[in-house]
């Protein structure tokens, strides 16, 4: 079984030399300490910059300078700054090439919740469903199962979507899945994790073709 | 050389009156109008519409006008990081429409762009959607959304001058320059406030034809919500 930080190292295999990221909070922010040797891409943060560098040393926090989480950030050489508009226009327009996000749900047809939660407060969407819209490359970041141990990978999502028909990837902690034709198709399990495991965890339906090769970290 | 210079933040929001629908820029409290959000306090208009990203924290931005009830409604994308506001939502005393960030960036562009409405794909599907009109463009679906309208739009940048082109730092220009565009009164505040032709042409963000009053802020405080830092030891 993967730790979030394996989650996001197996997401960073992903990457490819040249692409624009746009990494959401949580799991997936963890990604970018993981770029592969000899591979260059470089991070978007939907607020504004794209070139986005580590986090500031201390002292030299800006207040001018913070990501879409709010956190204190520092600029890459050859980073640029850009208005709200422009920032969804990189988005919506494909020209970020890879979105990495979390999801409270996935459904089997590639729609996702993870803005709202019935009963409980609503914090709002922020860009999450301009980017779900739009992008070509969208992999989810996630525990397979939640707190309370329910797949949270469903036949059909019951919490409010953010965006229909648009994940096309997701790892886990059990699993690397590509979702198409209305199905999870397995693609490799996390180290000692077995099919059974992952198909008793896997609430929507699992297509398991022919062996399935164990992920390399 | 037209100048649009007034003295202080309360000159600025001269005319605000109950009921208005205000754009203020910022994202999380990062660009926030510090100085105009005091004076639209100390003015008392109340029954307002905010537009903004975010609704500020329980003591800092927008936060000071939940504090004095003068929000009727906000309309935002997120609004996460503010027990006030949760609790004027839930009472019922505060009204809020949650707007995808990039409809509601592309939404005051719009306003300002002389544009009524335009197809977004994001929302398609969701409850952003319902009653909204849907139409496919190479074979996706996309939603109509309309331009805000606005009376005043409260921007905050890093420098300008007195005819009010505007220069923003960082990331603090997110939503700025857009709401700037998009108010019928719009007032800019800004640390550094110089004479005509001290800026580079060049370098401009905002040209001050979209800026009606500006005025040099005081006492930024400028708050940071989530100080992160890495240890010098981490250094490569």
């Amino acid at each position: 079984m993967l730790t979030k930080e394996q989650i996001a190292q197996r997401i960073a295999q992903e990457m490819e030399d040249g692409y624009y990221v746009n990494l959401g909070i949580g799991i997936p922010t963890l990604v970018a300490n993981y770029i592969p040797e000899g591979i260059s891409v470089e991070f978007q943060s939907e607020n504004g910059i794209l070139g986005m560098g580590p986090f500031p040393f201390e002292g030299e926090e800006d207040a001018d300078l913070i990501n879409a989480g709010k956190q204190t950030i520092t600029a890459q050489p050859g980073a640029a700054f850009f208005n709200s508009s422009t920032s969804f226009a990189m988005i919506r327009g494909q020209h970020v090439q890879m979105t990495v996000l979390g999801a409270m749900e996935v459904a089997q047809n590639g729609d996702i919740a993870n803005w709202k939660i019935p009963g409980k407060m609503v914090k709002g969407m922020g860009g999450a469903m301009d980017l779900v819209a739009s992008a070509e490359n969208i992999i989810v970041a996630m525990m397979h199962t939640n707190k309370k141990g329910d797949s949270k990978l469903l036949t059909k999502c019951t919490l409010p979507l953010t965006g229909v028909n648009c994940v096309k990837k997701i790892v886990t902690n059990l699993a690397v899945l590509e979702v198409k034709d209305n199905a999870f198709h397995l693609m490799e399990r996390a180290p000692g994790v077995g099919v059974e495991e992952i198909q008793a965890a896997t609430e929507g339906k699992l297509i398991v073709d022919g062996d399935v090769p164990e992920m390399k970290l | 050389m037209i100048s649009k210079v007034v003295e202080n933040a309360n000159a600025a929001v001269q005319g605000l009156q109950d009921d208005m629908t205000l754009m203020l820029g910022g994202f999380g409290l990062c660009g926030i109008p510090e100085n105009a959000i005091s004076a639209i306090r100390a003015n008392g208009a109340k029954n307002l519409t905010c537009i903004s990203n975010n609704a500020g924290v329980d003591d800092f931005g927008l936060g000071l006008l939940l504090q004095t009830r003068q929000i009727k409604k906000m309309i935002s994308s997120y609004v996460g990081e503010n027990d006030l506001f949760e609790k004027q939502m839930l009472s019922g005393v505060l009204d809020v429409e949650l707007v995808p960030q990039g409809t509601l960036a592309e939404r005051c562009r719009a306003a300002g762009a002389g544009i009524p409405a335009f197809y977004t794909p994001a929302g398609y599907g969701t409850e952003v959607a319902l009653g909204k009109e849907v139409r496919w463009f190479k074979g996706k679906p996309h939603i109509l959304e309309h331009a805000f309208e606005a009376d005043f739009a409260f921007v905050k940048a890093w420098k300008g001058d007195e005819t009010g082109n505007l220069i923003f730092k960082g990331t603090a220009r997110n939503f700025n320059p857009l709401m700037a565009m998009a108010g019928k009164v719009t007032v800019a505040e800004v640390e550094e406030l110089v004479p005509v032709g001290t800026l580079d042409p060049n370098e401009i963000h905002t040209p001050g034809i979209f800026v009606q009053r500006i005025f040099k802020g005081t006492n930024y405080e400028k708050r940071i919500e989530q100080r992160t830092v890495r240890q010098r030891e981490d250094a490569g």
